[in-house]
């Protein structure tokens, strides 16, 4: 039964995946050994389709994933297993934290997390960064420092921050024009 | 408002931050901040920050564990499914899209020319999240020094991060434990 392996495959995933959609990658790898549904080829497609699409890595993955071996039902199977493990262990967290909530060191604990969570978050944000604003392919091949730099994204980035701040409307206002600019630039 | 109406006002605010983050659970953070903080008042930044630590170091995706975070504090547990179903419906009708009819999405070049702007939106858009927050979070010295350990061990070692979270935690309890052994004993 297809739909039944999918969603225990992607259950199981969703289960032990800790940190993210790349967490999700060797799950991805592990099933394809096992279960042959779609090519090593295809997780590398799989990757680059999932990155220039909006949603979180591990569902574009596993809608992906499930459709191409199973029609529109294995997507939406493939995409329930992954998701059910979280909603489960996220409802006893969020219960568990509200009867410790004024607990000492509970607070103490979040008080150490949140400043751990802000450098996590600046971590992905440089790494997002060195895709936007610099060449690394080009600086490793020709090892000049002008080809490390992309001018006009570094430009683009500075404007568009300035103009975030004065103007503060809503973030997907920004994202809409943004993809329109880069467009217009061939950035 | 209405049970029904309550729902879908969750689904269709999930499902706005799933259609426009790109590049991973931390991409979605600035979207995040203006709809459940600022526009909804659903959860304080405080308590974002502490759904992403959590969710940093439970199973599962981090976006859907922030989604059943807020709705399952606002509407129970049919709210955690509502959120987390809007969250993954864009994806999923997009991708099953471009799997049935688009053989070489990425490749094209206008989309890598639109991908190429919006990456550096989201740099800016995440860059000013930060700050927003690194003015909550980030109060004295040790928390600064939490934050820059955490931000080099992250960037410098290949240890995956809810391990940083794990002894972040546990820094805190010693460190504000220690500030209170300090001032029980004010000789000492």
């Amino acid at each position: 039964m297809i739909y039944f392996q999918l969603f225990w495959e992607f259950f199981k995933t969703g289960l032990f995946a800790i940190g993210g959609g790349l967490a999700t990658l060797p799950f991805l790898y592990e099933i394809q050994a096992k279960t042959g549904w779609y090519t090593i080829n295809d997780i590398s497609n799989l990757v680059a389709v999932s990155e220039s699409t909006p949603g979180p890595m591990g569902i574009n993955m596993a809608t992906y994933t499930g459709f191409t071996t199973a029609g529109i039902p294995g997507g939406l199977i493939a995409v329930g297993g992954l998701v059910l493990p979280s909603i489960i262990i996220i409802i006893l967290v969020s219960n568990i934290l509200d009867k410790f909530k004024t607990n000492k060191y509970v607070q103490y604990a979040m008080y150490g997390l949140r400043a751990a969570s802000v450098a996590l978050i600046t971590v992905a944000c440089l790494r997002v960064a060195q895709l936007a604003f610099l060449h690394m392919d080009l600086f490793q091949e020709t090892g000049l420092v002008k080809d490390l730099f992309n001018p006009v994204a570094i430009i683009f980035g500075v404007l568009l921050f300035i103009i975030y701040k004065k103007t503060d409307k809503h973030p997907i206002f920004y994202i809409i024009a943004s993809a329109v600019i880069g467009i217009a630039l061939a950035m | 408002m209405s049970k029904l109406k309550e729902f879908a006002d969750l689904f269709i605010t999930f499902a706005k931050i799933g259609g426009f983050t790109f590049g991973g659970g931390y991409a979605m953070l600035p979207i995040l901040q203006r709809e459940v903080v600022e526009n909804k008042h659903w959860a304080t930044e405080e308590e974002l920050m502490d759904y992403y630590a959590i969710g940093q170091c439970t199973p599962g995706i981090i976006a859907v564990n922030t989604a059943t975070f807020i709705g399952y504090r606002k509407d129970g547990i049919p709210g955690g499914v509502v959120a987390t179903a809007g969250m993954v419906a864009p994806s999923i009708v997009i991708i099953t899209i471009i799997a049935a009819f688009i053989n070489s999405f990425s490749d094209n070049l206008i989309v890598q020319h639109a991908l190429a702007g919006v990456r550096v939106c989201v740099c800016v858009l995440v860059l000013s999240a930060i700050m927003k927050l690194a003015k909550k979070s980030l109060i004295d010295a040790a928390t600064y020094a939490i934050f820059g350990a955490v931000l080099l061990l992250s960037l410098f070692t290949g240890v995956s991060a809810f391990v940083w979270v794990i002894l972040a935690g546990v820094a805190g309890i010693v460190i504000k434990r220690l500030t209170e052994y300090r001032k029980q004993s004010p000789q000492a």
